[in-house]
């Protein structure tokens, strides 16, 4: 199987730059990676965890889709479950994947049906990932070339020099200097070794390239370095990217398109300059009155009473419900499809809350969390 | 930085900590030659009553050495700290205790700073048994009532019998500002309080921390590398840099009008979601760099690898604190060319008589 993939592989050279995927405009529409319906459990003594529940999600070729959402909202589960990186108790209850990516093929792979030596071909050679953490994700008893070799060599059947060049150039592009390949993941800073991460994902041209968190601990300075670096090598390489993160501010400014992720749910989604103008779920409207601003005049904050709910038993409707300030009765009993939003002109513009237009003000008597000051 | 500039924090009430000119030098080894970093260099800032200093920094800047001097976690190299006026000498055992009994901290990290073996109720009746709070069954049982009532956490009942791991990310932190507040404190050092929580959770826990230094007074260090969220709670704000603090001034006009070149590029570099991707796109740099380096031996300001404006001087000579305006203050050679609008009218470096003597 191995040396299969590999003649396949023969052709492409040495470099990062020859080998990067030409840009087809033919199936330039259809999704490169197709998610319907996915839910994921975990299962446990006292009853199954529904993390990720019914979610619809598809990402366009080139772009940056952006998954909003708090710590235990699913998305994390919801992007590693795509691309089966889940291990038991985590399962996989319903739903279908579909990968169409360059080089396998317009009718596309089925992910959840692949066995696990089809799934070693299609993991990093197609979707790479780039993990939160870079110091845990890095062996730290390994230099950083050996690290990237180990990928490459996995991948793609080349020489040790040309190894070698490979590897280097993946540092140029992340703006390393090459010295470092011999460096230990101690030797770098944090900003580095997050670049070494992006390198490593980069190694053998991957199509998707998920990344979850990638700039959560670092200083804002070097996260958007980092950042325009990203947009910058996506432009250059042309793959897609999913962007994990619970800072909505950041995914505004670098996505596409955001998913909003509440209670393993999607809640709305929408291109970013919609999601920004015309939040429609409550959720939404407040996770972006959440944040305090650092430019613009003062505003009055309003953030989101209560916390996130338990998911192993989730009320009937709208798991927003006991936070929501627009909540009624009516709400227990909706099924949290997303159908577009009443009143835009984006008809890609979907929410999972019938009830509430992007302009409908709060009411008045409304709970919610003032800012300080 | 020299104390030339009125906190903006004293509106609120009179002073109750300072510190003044402390210092850290961690040495990087073990022999006499090893280098030294100083992680805090010649600091100096006053907490006032019911007033919020944020201290704002990345990572490495010793923001969190400053809380850690201040808590008498860390010995400081030299400094001293005055509570009410008073030098506070705290390797005296007695007079350790009760300076804890007056300021307290709280950390970053909810799931780490609680012991999972214990029930809330351990957690908080410790510190009224060690500082003397309260004496006797009947005391102590209201007393717990009282604190765990100030973090909103209700039914108290309830929440004192759990432990931590049936607890949410928030309500861990209500549990551990409730333990901080047991000891009824005047100072509440909070270093990162909100950053390992849940977005939508943040904004309640420094609403909670803001009521609290209403009703009680407490003069608080906010320590955060989110200057926004210090924009909105802090009355004076510090900016660090490699262990100097390199500006302060009211939060508004130092978020608004940075002075120092590395304000400017902190503030540049925070997320702006009404660009909506433009100014990623349009590779806008912003100046490439390592974080600060604190080791000793760095002669000039620290920042002017990185700064766009830095010129020969920089590089030879530390820059002295210059005051902007009675409340504000930046260390830089440049801030004529940094902040133009800042330091015309004879103001900051045009005007010699307003500058500190000498090198911090």
């Amino acid at each position: 199987m191995r040396r299969a993939k590999e003649s396949e592989h023969k052709a492409e050279g040495p470099s990062v730059a020859a080998s990067v995927i030409p840009t087809p405009t033919s199936d330039a529409l259809s999704p490169v990676l197709d998610i319907r319906g996915l839910s994921i459990s975990y299962r446990a003594l006292d009853g199954d965890v529904h993390a990720v529940e019914g979610v619809d999600l598809a990402f366009p070729r080139g772009g940056i889709v952006g998954l909003a959402g708090e710590s235990g909202s699913g998305k994390s589960t919801l992007a590693y479950g795509a691309v089966r990186l889940l291990r038991p108790p985590a399962v996989i209850t319903a739903g279908s994947v579909t990968y169409r990516g360059r080089r396998v093929g317009l009718e596309g792979v089925s992910v959840l049906d692949q066995t696990h030596a089809q799934l070693r071909s299609l993991r990093w050679r197609e979707i790479a990932i780039v993990f939160q953490s870079a110091m845990n994700a890095l062996n730290p008893v390994l230099r950083v070339e050996d690290q990237l070799f180990d990928v490459i060599e996995a991948h793609l059947p080349m020489s040790g020099d040309e190894r070698r060049e490979r590897a280097g150039s993946l540092l140029d592009f992340v703006g390393i200097d090459r010295g470092r390949l011999r460096s230990y993941p101690h030797e770098l800073s944090g900003g580095m070794r997050q670049r070494v991460m992006i390198a490593m994902a980069l190694a053998v041209d991957p199509e998707i390239v998920i990344m979850d968190e990638p700039t959560t601990a670092l200083d804002v300075v070097v996260q958007r370095e980092i950042l325009s670096q990203i947009v910058e090598l996506k432009e250059r390489l042309g793959f897609s990217i999913l962007f994990i993160t619970h800072d909505l501010s950041l995914l505004l400014e670098i996505a596409d398109r955001i998913a909003v992720m509440y209670a393993g749910r999607l809640v709305e989604e929408g291109s970013a300059k919609e999601i920004h103008y015309q939040p429609a779920h409550p959720y939404t409207r407040g996770l972006l009155n959440s944040f305090p601003s650092l430019r613009g005049p003062r505003r009055e904050l309003a953030g989101i009473p209560g916390s996130p709910p338990d998911l192993r038993n989730l009320p009937p409707g709208c798991p927003f419900v006991p936070r929501c300030a627009f909540a009624t009765d009516a709400c227990k009993h909706i099924d949290m499809r997303l159908a577009p939003v009443g009143g835009s002109k984006d008809p890609s513009h979907v929410s999972a809350c019938p009830f509430v237009l992007p302009d409908a003000p709060a009411p008045q008597d409304a709970e919610t969390v003032r800012s300080p000051r | 930085m020299s104390g030339d500039v009125r906190s903006a924090a004293e509106s609120h009430g009179p002073l109750v900590l300072e510190a003044i000119g402390i210092h850290k030098d961690f040495r990087l080894g073990s022999g006499l030659r090893s280098p030294v970093l100083s992680a805090v260099r010649d600091v100096s800032f006053g907490l006032y009553r019911s007033g919020v200093v944020a201290l704002v920094g990345e990572s490495g800047s010793g923001k969190s050495t400053v809380a850690r001097l201040l808590s008498g976690q860390e010995r400081m190299t030299r400094g001293e700290i005055r509570l009410d006026g008073k030098t506070v000498h705290l390797q005296h055992r007695r007079q350790f205790r009760a300076y804890k009994h007056e300021v307290q901290m709280i950390f970053q990290d909810p799931f780490a700073s609680l012991n999972p073996v214990h029930t809330v109720r351990y957690h908080l009746e410790r510190p009224l048994r060690l500082h003397h709070v309260a004496k006797g069954r009947a005391a102590i049982a209201s007393e717990l009532v009282r604190v765990i009532s100030e973090v909103q956490l209700t039914p108290p009942e309830q929440f004192l019998a759990k432990y931590p791991h049936e607890l949410s990310g928030g309500q861990r932190q209500r549990v551990a500002i409730a333990r901080a507040l047991a000891a009824r404190p005047r100072v509440l050092l909070a270093d990162e309080p909100i950053s390992m929580l849940d977005v939508s959770i943040r904004l309640e826990i420094l609403r909670l921390l803001d009521d609290l230094r209403q009703e009680l007074d407490l003069a608080i260090l906010y320590i955060t590398h989110d200057i926004a969220s210090a924009r909105y709670f802090a009355d004076e704000t510090l900016v660090m840099y490699a262990g100097d603090i390199v500006e302060r001034g009211p939060s508004e006009e130092v978020t608004q009008h940075p002075a120092h070149p590395y304000t400017q590029l902190l503030v540049a570099s925070a997320p702006d979601p009404d660009a909506l991707g433009t100014s990623l796109r349009t590779g806008s740099k912003v100046v490439a760099g390592q974080a600060g380096s604190a080791i000793s031996g760095v002669v000039g300001c620290r920042f002017s690898p990185r700064c766009p404006f830095a010129e020969e001087r920089c590089r030879r000579e530390a820059p002295v604190p210059v005051a902007i305006d009675e409340q504000r203050a930046a260390a830089c050679w440049r801030l004529d060319v940094a902040a133009p609008l800042l330091v015309r009218d004879g103001a900051g470096t045009g005007d010699p008589s307003r500058r500190g003597k000498g090198a911090p």
